[in-house]
C-alpha cells in the first residue's frame, strides 16, 4: 500500500457529552480516490473537520503527510471543496476569476501581490474543470453545476496533493454529476491527486472510486468497490442503523 | 460653480476632504455591505458621536484643547469597534444583537456629554448633519493622513479581505488568519466613520458607506469593478452634493445622500432597461 497521506489512530470525538465518533482507526493511502459514505449524523462532516483542524479530537491521534497534525503546517497541500460552498451568497459579485483567485490567497502570503506566474496559474486551474468560457462572469449567473467545477478550481489552484470534497454533488442534476464524476477521475488518474469525497451518492460512485469507507459513529467498513459490492442489506442495515432495501439502477 | 470652493481656504479645505472620504467610504463600503455588516457603520457612527459629545465637554468645561472632537470621535468610534467584536464573539449565535447594543449605548453617551457641555449648540449640529464650512486646515491634514493610511492597508490586505468576505470558512481552513483581518476590518471602518462625520454628519455618514455600493452592485461585473465603480459613484455624489449644499445652504450631509440615491434609482433603472432590451433581441432571433 502506497504511504499514508491522512492517518487516524483511536480517535474519539464527543460534543456536548455526546459521542459522534467512536474509535476511529482510518487510513488514506496516497494516489487512493476514496468514497466516505454514512447516514445523516453519522459525523462525516465531523471526521473533515478534524482532519483539517477545524475541531479537535477528544482522545487519539491524527498524522497528516507523517506529521501529527499539531505540527502540520503545509496546509496548501490539501485543497477543500465545503458542503457549503455552494450555499455563497448569489448577488456576491464575484467573477469566476476572482473566486479561483482566493485559492492563492493563503499560499502568495501577507502583504504580497499576486503575480504573473500566479495569473496563468488561476486560468489554468479554470482551464482544467472546462470553465474558461465563463472566466469573467459573475459566478452568482452560473448553473449549481458550474459554480462546483469553480469550486474546485479554487481549491486546485494551490496545486493541493489531496482534495476533499464534502457531499458537492447535492442539487447538481444527474448529467452534470456524471461529469463531475469524470473530472473527479481525471483530477486522480492524470493529476495524481488524492480523494476524499464525502457523499450519499453510492450508486454512481462506486463506479469511480478506488477506496470505499462506511462511517456510522464507528468506521463499519472498509474496502474496494467490488468487496462494497458484495455488502448484503443485513451489512448495510448494520451501517445505517435502520433496515436498508438494496435498490439497483442502471446509472 | 466651483470658483468658491477654489478660492476660499475653508471651502478648498471642505472639497479636498469631500473628495478624499467620497473614496474611502465606499471603499471600506465594498466590504461592509457584502459582509451584511452595513448596520455595524450606523452603530458606530452613534459611537463616534458620543466621542464627539465628549471632546466639545472637554474643550468646553476644561478648555483642553488638545483633544478635538475629531481625535476623541475617532477614539470612542475604534473603541465601539473593540466593543462590537467582543459582543459578537459572547452571542455567537445572534451576533446581531451587539449592534443595538452598541448603537444604543452610542446614543445614550452622546445625550450624557451634550447635556454636560450645556446642550445642543451650532458645532453640535454640524456634526450630525455634516457642513461646508467647519473643516479647518488641520482636520483636512488628519483626514488625508487617514485615508492615506486607510488605502495602504486595504491594498496591501486586500486578497485576504476579499476572501474572508466571500466565504469565511475557506478562509479559515486556507490558512488565514480569519479573526485577525476581521478585527483590521472594522477598526478601519471605525477611522473611516471618523473621518467622514465633518462632511455628511454622524446621522448619514453610513449611507455614504452603503448607497454607492448599492448602485455599483447592480451593474459591476466581479468585485474589483464593484469597488471602483463604487468610488466613481462616490465622488459624484460628494462633489455635486457639496456644490448644492453650499449653494442652497443646506447641510451637506443631506444633499449627498439624495444624490446618492438619485445614482441609484438611475442604476437600477438602466439594470431593468439592459434587461429589457437583452429580453427583446432574444424574443427576436428566436
Amino acid at each position: 500500500m502506497n504511504e499514508p497521506v491522512i492517518s487516524m489512530k483511536n480517535i474519539r470525538y464527543a460534543y456536548e457529552n455526546k459521542q459522534v465518533l467512536n474509535e476511529i482507526d482510518f487510513i488514506l493511502p496516497k494516489g487512493a480516490f476514496m468514497g466516505l459514505i454514512g447516514p445523516n449524523g453519522g459525523g462525516k462532516t465531523t471526521l473533515i473537520k478534524l482532519i483539517l483542524g477545524l475541531t479537535k479530537p477528544s482522545q487519539g491521534s491524527i498524522t497528516l503527510f507523517n506529521e501529527p497534525i499539531e505540527k502540520f503546517k503545509a496546509w496548501n497541500k490539501i485543497g477543500f471543496v465545503s458542503q457549503k460552498s455552494n450555499s455563497f451568497n448569489k448577488g456576491f459579485p464575484a467573477t469566476v476569476y476572482e473566486v479561483v483567485s482566493m485559492g492563492l490567497t493563503a499560499k502568495v502570503g501577507y502583504l504580497k501581490f499576486f503575480k504573473h506566474k500566479h495569473k496563468s496559474k488561476i486560468l489554468h486551474a479554470i482551464d482544467l474543470v472546462g470553465m474558461s468560457e465563463y472566466a469573467y462572469e459573475n459566478v452568482g449567473n452560473l448553473s449549481g453545476g458550474q459554480q462546483q467545477r469553480v469550486f474546485i478550481a479554487r481549491a486546485l489552484v494551490s496545486d493541493p496533493e489531496l482534495l476533499i470534497l464534502d457531499e458537492p454533488t447535492v442539487g447538481v442534476d444527474y448529467e452534470n454529476v456524471q461529469r463531475f464524476y469524470e473530472l473527479l477521475r481525471d483530477l486522480n488518474k492524470n493529476q495524481h491527486i488524492t480523494l476524499l469525497l464525502v457523499t450519499h451518492d453510492t450508486g454512481t460512485m462506486t463506479e469511480y472510486a478506488t477506496d470505499i469507507a462506511c462511517l456510522n459513529r464507528s468506521l463499519h467498513f472498509h474496502g474496494n468497490p467490488e468487496e462494497y459490492k458484495e455488502l448484503t442489506e443485513k451489512d448495510l442495515s448494520r451501517v445505517y442503523g435502520h433496515p436498508v432495501n438494496l435498490v439497483t439502477h442502471d446509472h | 460653480m466651483l470658483a468658491d470652493f477654489l478660492e476660499f481656504d475653508f471651502l478648498r479645505n471642505t472639497f479636498l476632504t469631500g473628495l478624499l472620504i467620497g473614496v474611502i467610504a465606499p471603499l471600506l463600503g465594498t466590504f461592509i455591505v457584502v459582509r451584511r455588516l452595513s448596520l455595524i457603520a450606523d452603530a458606530l457612527s452613534h459611537v463616534t458621536l458620543a466621542g464627539i459629545a465628549f471632546g466639545l465637554f472637554v474643550e468646553k468645561k476644561f478648555a483642553i484643547t488638545f483633544i478635538t472632537p475629531l481625535y476623541s470621535g475617532m477614539f470612542f468610534s475604534v473603541m465601539g469597534s473593540i466593543f462590537i467584536e467582543k459582543l459578537r464573539s459572547v452571542y455567537k449565535s445572534y451576533q446581531e444583537i451587539a449592534i443595538p447594543i452598541i448603537l444604543s449605548g452610542g446614543v445614550g453617551l452622546s445625550v450624557i456629554f451634550i447635556a454636560l457641555a450645556d446642550g445642543f449648540n451650532t458645532e453640535l449640529f454640524n456634526y450630525l448633519f455634516g457642513s461646508v464650512s467647519a473643516v479647518s486646515r488641520n482636520d483636512f491634514l488628519s483626514i488625508l493622513g487617514i485615508s492615506v493610511f486607510i488605502a495602504i492597508i486595504i491594498t496591501l490586505f486586500y486578497k485576504e479581505l476579499f476572501t474572508l468576505s466571500f466565504d469565511e470558512e475557506h478562509a479559515r481552513v486556507s490558512g488565514i488568519h480569519a479573526k485577525r483581518i476581521h478585527f483590521l476590518f472594522i477598526v478601519l471602518t471605525a477611522l473611516v466613520i471618523a473621518a467622514s462625520i465633518r462632511i455628511v454628519g454622524v446621522l448619514l455618514v453610513s449611507a455614504l458607506m452603503t448607497l454607492p455600493v448599492a448602485a455599483s452592485m447592480r451593474l459591476a461585473k466581479g468585485f474589483k469593478q464593484m469597488m471602483l465603480l463604487s468610488i466613481v459613484f462616490g465622488e459624484l455624489a460628494v462633489i455635486i452634493g457639496l456644490i448644492t449644499g453650499y449653494y442652497l445652504s443646506i447641510p451637506p450631509g443631506g444633499t449627498i445622500v439624495m444624490v446618492s440615491i438619485i445614482i441609484l434609482l438611475l442604476s437600477i433603472s438602466l439594470k431593468r432597461f439592459r434587461y429589457r432590451t437583452i429580453k427583446v433581441r432574444d424574443n427576436n432571433e428566436h
